[in-house]
């Protein structure tokens, strides 16, 4: 095998996400400023200065920076998006047409505190409304990283899911990994290692394209709709994504996701230097949720640990993915929009195992 | 006698059309096609429509199309500009779409001097949903939700001249009205070619027929639509 030169740089999660986007060939942004993904249109911006085929349109606002991005998308260029937020929660408009339109769009989301317009850090409490959006089925594909590295890695493939299957992908991050600094590898693609675009419209060799969001009778969008659940469930397993680190044969599991479980990882590590043996499942893809591999992950344990920076809106989909298949004890260990600890994760395993 | 032939533009499979008799949009539609077809762009155009009566437009021509919503066809419009400025982008709404919820977007891309044309039917009222008050209400104009007249203000909303003001050096700007269609065809003819000549934003008013919303007969539509013209001036505002 030829040997890749990989770039190790020092970078901020939301400068991570914008080379990530280069890499993989995006070529064009529209955004709202909103803090913690702001840096997104300022660094896109640069980038757009210093070469002109690049295309950066600052909105008025975020619906009408997500309908400018499928509007992009209409016409063949890679498109894409970052918001958090009550700024996630307006996108919902644009990215449900996307869903509806079978649009690939890429939307980077760098959660904040909610309700409403919260706090700006620590936060997964965008999780029901980015896997789930607005008044549809979740035809959407989520990556949830856990860090900087992650966050270049599962970008260039958000990038490539969106293009390769047409359902919107989501890169589902945070305050705290957006600011996050530190040391990335910036691995290189190669052209074949890009999922090309391509053109809805004005297309010599086809006929005219009639796109629609509106069906005037129900069967007609009914049926379009087992279309998409059927395309979903076709990609579901080649897409979703999990890890489980530390002792398989443990009976105490933790689940967590994005940073809280790096957060949980550390404390994995610690307990196991101090001889106490945790397993940890962390999902790679919220969605479609890697159910197979949480049902693995749960087989003979006795205890489960949910913990996340929100109320319960992970635990929900572990417990749903667990329901009637093991009598093993849930605890919980939720904060919304707070940070998790490792130190908060051990002493929480030490008083399950007393 | 031979009836006069429709252009080419329009898809033979949309008629009969899914418009309510004596419906505007089939008029603007009709001019829309032809225009396509007369400065031969049908191949390079893209039709963006917004949601009410206009998204009824989706497949009414053989030209690409998209249907979005909520005014929000001005948005994705100018996106698909911005990704492919080669192509020639029509946006299509009404008043409710472009003047209400979709202002926003509309002004905006007016404001950044967007090279898109926009047409905008102007029937006073949200026709799709039955009928209900919308910007450009008349005062004391009677709909689904100003009842007796009440609840209406004071003037209506002058979209045109509101954009003008804000529009760049080389946008175009006019009022038309379907009562005129060769006046309506010219106007919009200057927009298209304003696009086509990248001189940036350009917009056209057109005040419209809604005679099952206004309740209206052949004559009484016709007299609603003289005094539309009387409150809304017809005519190029900037050029």
């Amino acid at each position: 095998m030829a040997q890749v030169k990989v770039k190790s740089v020092l970078m901020t999660g939301n400068q991570v996400v914008v080379k990530a986007a280069l890499t993989v060939g995006a070529e064009m942004f529209s955004g709202y400023p909103i803090t913690p993904t702001t840096e997104i249109l300022s660094e896109w911006a640069k980038e757009a200065e210093k070469d002109k085929k690049l295309i950066f349109l600052q909105t008025e606002d975020e619906p009408a920076a997500g309908f400018v991005m499928v509007g992009g998308v209409s016409m063949g260029k890679k498109a894409w998006t970052a918001t958090a937020g009550v700024g996630n929660v307006l996108m919902q408009d644009p990215l449900s047409m996307a869903e509806a339109m079978r649009m690939p769009t890429v939307t980077y989301v760098g959660q904040r505190g909610g309700p409403s317009t919260g706090t700006v850090v620590y936060s997964q409490q965008e999780l029901n409304l980015t896997r789930m959006g607005g008044n549809g089925e979740g035809m959407r594909i989520v990556y949830a990283p856990s860090n900087l590295q992650e966050l270049y890695d599962l970008t260039i493939k958000a990038f490539n899911s969106a293009w390769k299957y047409r359902f919107p992908a989501f890169i589902l991050s945070d305050g705290y990994l957006a600011k996050s600094y530190g040391e990335v590898n910036l691995w290189p693609l190669k052209k074949s290692d890009i999922v090309p675009t391509e053109s809805a419209f004005l297309n010599p060799k086809k006929q005219p394209n009639n796109i629609r969001n509106c069906f005037s009778q129900e069967p007609e969008l009914y049926n379009h709709l087992l279309e998409d659940f059927a395309d979903f469930a076709s990609i579901s397993e080649k897409v979703a994504e999990a890890e489980v680190i530390g002792d398989k044969n443990s009976h105490i599991l933790v689940c967590a996701w994005g940073v809280v479980a790096n957060s949980a990882k550390t404390a994995v590590d610690e307990l196991e230097r101090q001889g106490i043996s945790v397993k940890l499942f962390r999902p790679i893809t919220m969605r479609p949720f890697p159910v197979k591999e949480l049902q693995k992950a749960a087989e003979g344990v006795t205890d489960i640990l949910i913990t996340e920076s929100a109320n319960g809106q992970f635990g929900r989909i572990v417990r749903e993915t667990l329901y009637g298949l093991l009598e093993a004890e849930i605890h919980r260990l939720y904060k919304p929009a707070m940070g998790v600890m490792p130190e908060e994760i051990q002493s929480k395993i030490r008083e399950v195992m007393r | 006698m031979k009836s006069p032939r429709f252009p080419d533009t329009i898809k033979e499979s949309s008629k009969p059309s899914n418009f309510c008799p004596g419906c505007g949009h089939s008029i603007i539609l009709k001019n829309i096609g032809q225009l396509m077809a007369d400065m031969k762009i049908e191949k390079k155009t893209v039709f963006a429509i917004d949601i009410g009566c206009s998204l009824l437009a989706w497949d009414f021509f053989d030209v690409d199309t998209f249907q979005t919503h909520h005014g929000r066809t001005t948005a994705t419009a100018l996106g698909m500009k911005r990704a492919n400025p080669d192509a020639i982008i029509l946006a299509y709404m009404g008043d409710g779409g472009g003047y209400a919820i979709g202002l926003q977007n509309l002004i905006h891309a007016c404001y950044r001097n967007e090279n898109i044309t926009v047409i905008l039917a102007n029937n006073t009222m949200f026709s799709m949903t039955g009928g209900q008050m919308a910007p450009t209400t008349l005062p004391g104009e009677v709909t689904n939700t100003t009842p007796d007249g009440v609840f209406t203000a004071d003037k209506p909303f002058y979209g045109p001249e509101m954009l003008a003001r804000e529009a760049h050096e080389g946008a175009y700007i006019a009022r038309a009205a379907v009562s005129n269609p060769g006046q309506a065809y010219s106007y919009m003819k200057n927009a298209i070619q304003n696009q086509i000549d990248g001189k940036g934003f350009s917009f056209v008013e057109i005040l419209s027929y809604c005679p099952i919303n206004w309740k209206t007969d052949a004559e009484g539509s016709a007299k609603f639509l003289e005094k539309m013209k009387k409150t809304f001036p017809l005519g190029e505002i900037k050029k």
